[in-house]
């Protein structure tokens, strides 16, 4: 559709888009947020000033930024597509030649007044991208070969780039996120098969490579490989997050052992327990119920926004919201994942609920797109 | 649409396989959760990695010459663990085959170990010897649970001589723990110690050092089975005293058993050269746990050797306190050093009779003759022309009515009246009366010791001296202090010091019994002696009771505050006797305290009136100083 036609179709104006605003969807939003800010409280010792309250005054302004997003018209983020594609790429670029190091990559931009995380912005880039370009795809090229590469080239450029810093879990990111916005797009499902086929064949590779002079990964990320497929063999070395973390996980039962009773957490047994180990200091104190619970608010998040994807008879705005779901999806399933120990650790944090700026803010504005194409989905 | 109808069935397939991970997750987190929890949570209570303190080394305590007041020392002591132990009653009573131990002990140490976690070492006996140390570790296989192992414990070498200032340490209370914030964890583990009161406690934050850490693998039950990692605490800083042991010794001794106060201070610098509080007691009674028979010995003593008398205890000052109301009436021009007074031996005021404690009178005396011979009626005319505010305003200028800085425990503030003061404390209006008893260190005004010896102190030099206790911490000396003039006119200052000399010095001379006569050591000072108790028309009229016909503690206070060299100040002196007599109590200390300090040692025979030395020498000899503190007698060591 174009801008014309929303002219023509029935979209509300002004003020009256609030009652449009999804707040299902901001509800839950500050409910997994506030699991968050209960365990940065916790894991902090019981001092709000640690971790929660900076968390929360982040919540709120990106809340407030949300809110201000989901007032924007759909069809300005279609235009400002490209040009934002573009831009991250830049700053990729940047990245990798006068970022900050941390923790061993490279992943940082320090803007003064801000450090900048480009490749967080990229995974939000990449989806609108791919969102404009299946819209302006007529239906009929979508699974043809040379309109299938042009998203799979769109798709590797920034992963390679996110390679170089070297960050594996952005990258896996980038391609699965791709994949959600091209499988919704209606590209056939030959291709998905052929791809998984080429991944297996592609591990087979990497492991073959190690130790030879064309080994395809760092040590320290076949290290971690080895340690997920078995952390008791070195339990003081690299294998000792991930089991005190199952340790934690476990121990917490049905009901778990009591807000701020953690013994794991308490004790200092677990590794980044503010940052990416957080979900397991909510399963140690919280137990199953509160583990499972912030899992179902996570899948009634993905609900929401498949429902508005689904109601929309806007092929962007569609797209969009299925693709940043999907990316939130990949998020908190890879977190999640890590933590009981069905992925290996990359350091991924848990979406909305670990401690950090940058992705929290770059959620909630991706959230904001998803206001604004429910706001504005044409009736 | 077409177009939304293809996004709808992709959207249905991705919407399917996110929630089939989802499940997968759920599935995970409740066969985590739920199926194997117990096994988990076993693994979390006994978690094989734990991380046990390791206390740090209490920082020393040094005095100026590095000679340690407080130390550490080895206190080889057996825990036993009940769990290892099996029958814990055979092991203690084939323990008591090695250390003796009474059945009223065994049973309460046999009490104390059923009362604790089986997997809790207890501490069965402690400070043994070595022989049985050694013979406990021979036998360590006859004794299962039993472990000997040497911690180290706080020991105050010099015994009470340092009691009152340094304080002492003691276990950690549930009260201690309460008053501190946040409080570090090595403060919950069993025995540790704590600085309880004066230096020791006001330092703890250097003095307590950084525990270390070792990291061990315990199996479920919590014992040990290896050492992982090990990182050695930082043992506290060393404190470095101005204090000076031998003198410190020496005044503790010379004070003996009188309930008695002495403080030195060297004018130049501020330096607190001793600081003594009597009778004292052992600190180290209450580190190794005082019993109760003499914790209450110490309460129920009536010379009370538990209260530090140097900055807790507050005194009229009696005469000592003329040197203030006399500047006071100088630097207010109303007086000069010639002016004089007639003194008929009382004074009547407002129709009350004030007495001077010569009841025949001092006929007329000027400035230096009322010091000399503590002319009392001299400072009643005084107090009326100058009046208790300015009085009072010198005495806080010479740090009285005002609570020195210094970390020891509970120092007071001392009184130095004036009108608002008595308003707001007894709600009455001040009375001329008032002032003519404050003018000789009587009625409201209260003094410590250790003001005292600072308002001395600036007498002798005419600077601000700001006493100090603390040398150097951890090996980095405490700033060399810069004193302000005081702003007294040196006329004025020489005033009251040749009165403080004719105190000692003069023929009329209220101390001239105490004088020094080699000249280089030449004392200025002044007697005091302050009443505890009024005394009657009536008593008066029947003749003052004698003071040694009276109880102790009815006798009046005997005090003394002195400098020498008169020429060149060094030291200054305050020593006050409770219930002495009177001055001639203190005087003699204090001057032997002065020559002391000046000679680095046990003073020269020579430095005192022929007369005397006889007795002096008997007095040195009958003294039990420390080994270190005794100087070569004959000749005279120049300082």
């Amino acid at each position: 559709m174009s801008y014309l036609d929303y002219k023509v179709a029935q979209v509300p104006t002004g003020i009256r888009k609030i009652l449009h605003i999804n707040w299902p969807l901001v509800f839950l939003l500050t409910a997994v947020a506030s699991f968050g800010f209960l365990m940065l409280y916790s894991v902090a010792g019981g001092r709000i000033e640690v971790w929660a309250q900076p968390q929360m005054i982040r919540f709120g302004i990106g809340m407030v930024l949300m809110l201000a997003l989901a007032f924007v018209p759909i069809w300005f983020w279609r235009t400002i597509a490209i040009p934002f594609y573009l831009i991250c790429i830049l700053l990729l670029v940047a990245v990798d030649l006068f970022g900050d190091v941390g923790m061993g990559a490279q992943r940082w931009l320090d803007l003064g007044f801000f450090r900048l995380q480009p490749s967080e912005l990229m995974k939000i880039s990449l989806v609108l991208m791919l969102a404009a370009y299946y819209d302006w795809l007529p239906l009929d090229r979508v699974s043809r070969p040379l309109w299938v590469l042009v998203p799979v080239v769109l798709a590797l450029i920034p992963t390679g780039l996110v390679l170089q810093q070297p960050d594996l879990g952005t990258a896996i990111m980038l391609v699965a996120g791709c994949g959600i916005v091209m499988l919704a797009a209606g590209v056939s499902l030959w291709y998905f098969g052929a791809v998984i086929g080429g991944v297996a064949g592609l591990v087979y590779a990497v492991f073959a490579s190690r130790g030879t002079d064309w080994q395809l990964l760092r040590d320290y990320q076949f290290r971690r490989i080895d340690t997920f497929l078995n952390p008791g063999s070195d339990p003081l070395g690299a294998g000792y997050n991930i089991t005190q973390a199952q340790i934690a996980l476990g121990s917490g039962g049905w009901s778990g052992r009591g807000f701020m009773q953690g013994t794991q957490s308490r004790l200092n047994f677990l590794p980044e327990k503010h940052t990416d180990f957080i979900f397991t200091t909510l399963a140690e104190e919280f137990g199953f119920v509160g583990a499972f619970s912030l899992l179902m608010l996570y899948a009634l998040i993905l609900g929401f926004c498949l429902f508005s994807a689904l109601t929309n008879r806007d092929r962007f705005a569609s797209l969009l919201t299925i693709g940043i779901a999907g990316t939130f999806f990949l998020f908190f399933a890879v977190n999640i994942g890590m933590v009981l120990g069905l992925l290996p650790v990359v350091g991924a944090p848990l979406p909305m609920v670990s401690y950090g700026g940058t992705q929290m803010m770059i959620l909630l504005m991706a959230f904001g797109m998803v206001q604004s194409a429910h706001v504005h989905r044409p009736h | 649409m077409e177009s939304s109808r293809s996004v709808s069935r992709r959207g249905v397939l991705i919407g399917a396989i996110q929630a089939a991970v989802i499940g997968v997750l759920g599935l995970r987190l409740r066969s985590m959760q739920l199926e194997q929890a117990d096994q988990y949570r076993l693994l979390a209570d006994g978690n094989s990695i734990k991380i046990r303190l390791l206390p740090p080394a209490r920082g020393l305590i040094l005095d100026r010459n590095g000679t340690v007041i407080a130390g550490n020392e080895q206190n080889y002591r057996v825990t036993l663990t009940r769990e290892e132990a099996g029958d814990v009653s055979a092991v203690i009573a084939r323990l008591r085959h090695i250390i003796p131990m009474t059945d009223a002990q065994a049973a309460a140490v046999i009490a104390e170990i059923m009362r604790r976690p089986a997997v809790t070492p207890v501490s069965v006996a402690d400070r043994l010897t070595w022989d049985e140390f050694a013979a406990i570790a021979l036998n360590a296989p006859a004794l299962p649970g039993i472990t000997p192992e040497s911690v180290l414990s706080r020991i105050y070498p010099q015994r009470g001589d340092f009691a009152h200032v340094l304080g002492y340490v003691g276990p950690v209370s549930d009260y201690d723990l309460s008053r501190i914030e946040s409080p570090d964890p090595v403060l919950r583990l069993p025995e540790f110690q704590l600085g309880k009161v004066g230096v020791e406690a006001r330092l703890e934050e250097n003095l307590r050092g950084k525990a270390g850490a070792r990291r061990v693998e315990v199996n479920s039950a919590g014992r040990e089975m290896r050492e992982l990692s090990r990182q050695e605490g930082q043992q506290g800083a060393a404190v470095q005293m101005t204090l000076d042991a031998g003198l410190q010794n020496f005044c503790t001794q010379r004070l003996g058993e009188e309930s008695a106060a002495a403080v030195v201070i060297d004018v130049t610098n501020g330096d607190i050269v001793a600081i003594s509080s009597s009778p004292v007691f052992d600190p180290n009674m209450f580190v190794r746990g005082i019993s109760g028979p003499n914790y209450r010995a110490l309460l129920n003593h009536d010379h009370r050797p538990l209260a530090d008398k140097t900055v807790q205890g507050v005194y009229p000052p009696g005469s000592t306190y003329k040197m203030i109301t006399l500047l006071a009436g100088l630097e207010a021009g109303i007086i000069n050093a010639g002016s004089r007074f007639y003194c008929p031996g009382y004074l009547q005021v407002a129709g009350r009779r004030f007495h001077c404690w010569s009841r025949g009178g001092h006929g007329s005396v000027d400035a230096i003759q009322s010091l000399e011979q503590s002319c009392d009626v001299y400072y009643y005319e005084l107090a009326q022309r100058v009046g208790i505010e300015r009085m009072s305003e010198m005495a806080r200028r010479f740090g009285l009515g005002m609570r020195h800085d210094l970390p020891m425990s509970a120092v007071a503030e001392g009184i130095a009246p004036d009108r608002e003061w008595k308003r707001n404390r007894h709600g009455q209006e001040w009375q001329v009366g008032d002032s003519i008893n404050a003018s000789i260190g009587q009625g409201f005004v209260l003094t410590s010791p250790l003001q005292l010896a600072v308002m001395t102190a600036r007498l002798a030099t005419g600077l601000k001296v700001e006493p100090r206790l603390i040398r150097a911490v951890n090996g980095i000396p405490e700033p060399s202090p810069e004193f302000e003039d005081m702003g007294i006119n040196p006329l004025n200052l020489r005033t009251v010091r040749m009165g403080m000399d004719a105190v000692m010095n003069a023929s009329r001379g209220t101390a001239r019994g105490s004088r020094v006569v080699i000249p280089e050591w030449r004392v200025a000072g002044k007697t005091g002696t302050s009443q505890v108790r009024n005394i009657t028309a009536a008593e008066r009229a029947r003749g003052v009771v004698r003071n040694d016909q009276l109880p102790w503690n009815r006798r009046d206070h005997g005090l003394f505050v002195g400098y020498a060299p008169y020429d060149h100040p060094r030291y200054a002196v305050s020593v006050v006797v409770e219930h002495g007599g009177g001055a001639s109590a203190a005087t003699p200390i204090a001057r032997d305290i002065l020559l002391f300090a000046l000679n680095g040692g046990l003073p020269p025979l020579d430095a005192y009136p022929p007369g005397q030395r006889g007795g002096v020498e008997e007095l040195f000899d009958s003294m039990n100083l420390a080994p270190n503190a005794v100087v070569a007698q004959s000749g005279r060591a120049r300082a």
